[in-house]
């Protein structure tokens, strides 16, 4: 009889997976908006100083980063103890710098090439020889808008 | 009499709804930390075409040494006591031409803010901590000549005032209202800060 081939009443029904892209695209967004972008590793020593009359550094693809410090000491063996420039993730001499600004430059948007920024994150005890050589460097390829970067604090800290 | 089904299927049309709710919320409240510091700018490298005479009194001489110690106006000087050095010359306003200004007048000092000068030389053995706490005060100066105007002026500080102007999410209603005052009062004192080369004995 027809009656007999009726399901049995503790059958569950499957459980609906149409959502299951909806939360995968979920976790995935909210990954991609809270990861910020590690462009280069710091192979240098980067203790920033501190200053207190600081500007935000706004919009970050007008930026263009240079690291300056001592190498770190899984470098210290090949590299030495002296305060050396690391652009995009290798070491590089004061001459590289020109072409790298040009470089970078380059790759910009054609409307952002003449709105860049330099940010120029030295180490606190790094001396001011490499510095001003960087910005003869600068100056030679017309990147003259710079950004010292600070952490934010008493500018008298970092005389101790 | 219709058969019954199991249990019933639950709806899941508005995962999705959800799903966007929580992504967008994620969106706004997330802020991506961004880097701050010292603004400059550097001389262009061609010198100018024709040369400018700038008066002695006009210029105010800071130089570090390899030790970081402050040579102001051929005065050793301590770095605490630099802000106000800088002020006090900023604003002296020898010619009488500035009537916002609060200085001295002193006849030995600088004209009027737009022709004061700053010119900070360094050494290369100098550190550059040193190097930023000078930049800082000097910095620092400015602004605080720029607070006490726009105080006056506009009932706020200079600085808020910078930086949301600077603020890409400031409404552009708010931003043009801003521009006009930033631009006055960057006016009133000028920042004139000069980076010489270094020099090397």
């Amino acid at each position: 009889m027809a009656k007999f081939t009726k399901k049995k009443d503790g059958d569950l029904p499957a459980v609906s997976t149409a959502s299951l892209p909806d939360i995968v695209f979920m976790l995935l967004f909210f990954f991609m908006t809270v990861t910020t972008m590690k462009d280069s590793s710091l192979l240098v020593e980067n203790t920033l100083p501190n200053a207190s009359e600081i500007k935000k550094l706004e919009k970050k693809d007008r930026v263009i980063y240079i690291y300056v410090g001592k190498p770190t000491q899984e470098y210290q063996k090949v590299f030495g103890t002296e305060p050396r420039i690391q652009l995009n993730d290798k070491f590089a001499s004061v001459d590289e710098v020109g072409s790298y600004i040009l470089a970078e430059r380059a790759k910009k948007p054609q409307e952002l090439q003449n709105v860049l920024t330099t940010a120029l994150k030295v180490d606190k005890n790094a001396s001011m020889g490499l510095i001003t050589d960087i910005k003869q460097q600068l100056r030679e390829v017309n990147a003259l808008k710079v950004n010292y970067t600070t952490y934010e604090g008493d500018a008298f800290n970092n005389l101790q | 009499m219709p058969r019954r089904k199991g249990a019933p299927e639950v709806n899941a049309g508005s995962m999705a709804d959800i799903a966007f709710l929580l992504l967008i919320f994620f969106l706004v409240t997330t802020t991506i930390e961004t880097d701050a510091g010292l603004d400059r700018m550097l001389p262009p490298i061609e010198p100018p075409e024709e040369d400018v005479i700038i008066k002695q009194k006009n210029i105010f001489t800071v130089n570090i040494n390899r030790n970081g110690q402050l040579l102001v106006e051929d005065n050793l000087m301590d770095l605490k006591n630099l802000r106000e050095a800088a002020v006090s010359f900023l604003e002296n306003n020898a010619d009488g031409s500035c009537n916002y200004c609060k200085g001295k007048k002193n006849p030995e000092s600088s004209d009027n803010p737009s022709k004061a000068i700053i010119s900070l030389k360094n050494d290369r053995e100098t550190k550059y901590s040193t190097y930023i706490t000078v930049q800082n005060e000097l910095v620092g100066a400015y602004n605080d000549l720029r607070n006490r105007e726009a105080q006056r002026l506009y009932g706020r500080d200079f600085t808020k005032m910078e930086a949301e102007y600077l603020n890409p999410e400031t409404p552009s209603s708010v931003r043009d209202d801003l521009k006009d005052k930033v631009k006055r009062i960057q006016d009133m004192f000028p920042q004139k800060l000069s980076e010489a080369e270094t020099t090397t004995n």
